[in-house]
């Protein structure tokens, strides 16, 4: 049975995770005051994509077309070394959180080298925004989660959220609150959702990640898609870890609550969506290095204590 | 109790931040009377036990000063000055940020070195130091006169935290006497703020260095 749970876990992730972005737009459609579309829309999506043959440009190599399948795999790699519910999962091990951000650093590439493998001037702007944002949103990232193994005293991922407890929370309360907030402003950017990116439009001079994924089609756009919602649940599932403190002993109750609190986090998302318009393209950059800031100041902190 | 108090001090460096980074002057008048506000309310906080009633006092004291009397004069100085309604930094808000950040390393260094009694609150003397050089950063990176007042404010503020560092209840002449200096610098700099504007349809202190005669014909007065 203990083998078990965590492929249990590892099933419910790869299961659940479009269901959030499906959580989001309802949330967006509640507060605009529209129906939605349906909660289980990207399933849907991802299914018509599936079925489709892909078409490909005559420019493009296999470069283009190794983009999409590295992506989603780094995505299902890096969900596989996640903690679930402050539980281990069953690639944990020491430092592993230093292979977690060289995953994301892969599929980035991936994704970027298959955009300029098209040719395309425009895919080509989208690469190079992605890689800008990338430079500032990176650094936050990696700094909180190192003032996170600071904090815990563990190197693995799974270990940092096993001892986050609520005890823990009383006595470094500041340096806890900072980093979640840190992580939460590099999940909007990450995953190009309203504050740095609008995932609703195509209006060509204001998208960033959307552009570099235009000339893909069929199964590998539902690779994407797919990968993407894997992305979402990554850095929702280190939110959901951070507030969600309390281990009681019951795996069950621990992996309802836990996914309770991941629909929290993008019904939370949703909200921000609904009430700030989206940043000027040039403002993203003071957004990412707010975090870095909120980073750096959770690792002095703790560096001091 | 103290938990609290460290998140109030986290606050006040979240506020050094914030106003690195804003560019419109009614934000910034408003982040200065928050931060005002919160140091205010620190040393209620920051002792052990009920605080005495003087203690109690002495806080709505600086908490009216601070939180409403002085943005109230600052405000009316920005719209009776005409002025644009952005603080015209020198340097871009990302170096503000970096500089801010970079100071705040810095004074946490600083802060381990200093012969002090060991304060009851961490952070207390880093993040002191760090709200005094914000202070600077506004004065020195910034083109407006009420931003040099707003700078000024911000390093009282500093030396105020930094006092609650030594001792959490200070002698209350020197306070009072401290808080009186400040209403009436705040009040003569508002009054200033006006003339200047008045005589020089500006109150950019880059142009200020050359307050001459001649400069009248260009400014048609």
């Amino acid at each position: 049975m203990e083998i078990i749970k965590p492929l249990l876990q590892y099933l419910a992730v790869m299961l659940l995770a479009p269901l959030l972005l499906g959580v989001i737009n309802r949330v967006k459609a509640l507060f605009a005051g529209r129906c939605g579309q349906p909660l289980l829309q990207l399933y849907f999506e991802l299914y018509k994509l599936f079925m489709k043959t892909p078409v490909y440009s005559r420019t493009t190599t296999w470069v283009f077309k190794a983009g999409p399948v590295i992506g989603v795999s780094a995505m299902v790699t890096a969900l596989a070394i996640l903690p679930f519910a402050g539980r281990p999962s069953f690639l944990a091990f020491d430092g592993d959180f230093i292979f977690l951000i060289y995953l994301l650093g892969l599929a980035r590439f991936a994704t970027v080298l298959a955009a300029l493998d098209t040719g395309s001037a425009f895919e080509g702007m989208g690469a190079s925004r992605e890689m800008q944002f990338a430079v500032f949103a990176e650094p936050a990232f990696f700094l909180g989660l190192a003032a996170l193994a600071r904090v815990t005293g563990h190197s693995s991922l799974a270990a940092m959220f096993g001892v986050l407890t609520g005890d823990l929370w009383r006595t470094a309360a500041p340096v806890l609150a900072l980093l979640t907030a840190s992580f939460f402003i590099v999940l909007l950017a990450e995953n190009s959702r309203v504050p740095a990116d609008d995932p609703n439009t195509h209006l060509e001079l204001t998208m960033i990640h959307e552009v570099m994924v235009l000339d893909h089609s069929g199964p590998e756009l539902a690779y994407i898609l797919y990968g993407a919602a894997l992305k979402f649940w990554l850095f929702g599932s280190l939110i959901a870890c951070m507030v969600l403190p309390r281990h009681s002993g019951s795996w069950a109750l621990d992996s309802g609550l836990f996914i309770l609190v991941m629909f929290a986090v993008a019904a939370a998302v949703g909200v921000v969506e609904s009430v700030i318009a989206r940043l000027r393209l040039i403002k993203v950059p003071y957004l990412l290095i707010t975090a870095f800031a909120f980073s750096a100041l959770a690792m002095i902190f703790q560096m001091g204590r | 109790m103290h938990t609290f108090a460290e998140l109030i001090i986290v606050l006040v460096i979240l506020l050094d931040l914030a106003l690195a980074v804003t560019g419109a002057l009614s934000t910034c008048i408003r982040l200065v009377a928050l931060q005002g506000v919160v140091a205010g309310l620190l040393p209620l906080l920051a002792g052990a036990g009920a605080p005495h009633t003087r203690a109690v006092l002495f806080a709505v004291v600086i908490i009216t000063l601070k939180g409403a009397v002085f943005p109230r004069l600052l405000m009316r100085a920005r719209d009776k000055s005409g002025a644009r309604k952005d603080v015209e930094p020198l340097i871009s808000y990302p170096a503000s940020i970096l500089l801010c950040l970079g100071a705040f390393i810095a004074s946490s260094w600083l802060g381990s070195r200093l012969p002090l009694p060991q304060a009851e609150v961490a952070w207390i003397v880093p993040a002191s130091l760090a709200t005094i050089f914000t202070g600077f950063l506004l004065i020195t990176t910034r083109s407006k006169a009420i931003t040099q007042v707003l700078g000024y404010l911000v390093i009282e503020n500093g030396i105020y935290i930094f006092g609650l560092a030594l001792f959490v209840e200070q002698p209350m002449m020197v306070e009072l006497a401290i808080l009186l200096d400040v209403f009436v610098a705040v009040f003569v700099m508002g009054i200033a703020i006006f003339h200047i504007s008045r005589e020089f349809d500006h109150i950019d202190t880059a142009e200020l260095s050359e307050l001459n005669d001649w400069r009248r014909g260009e400014y048609g007065k």
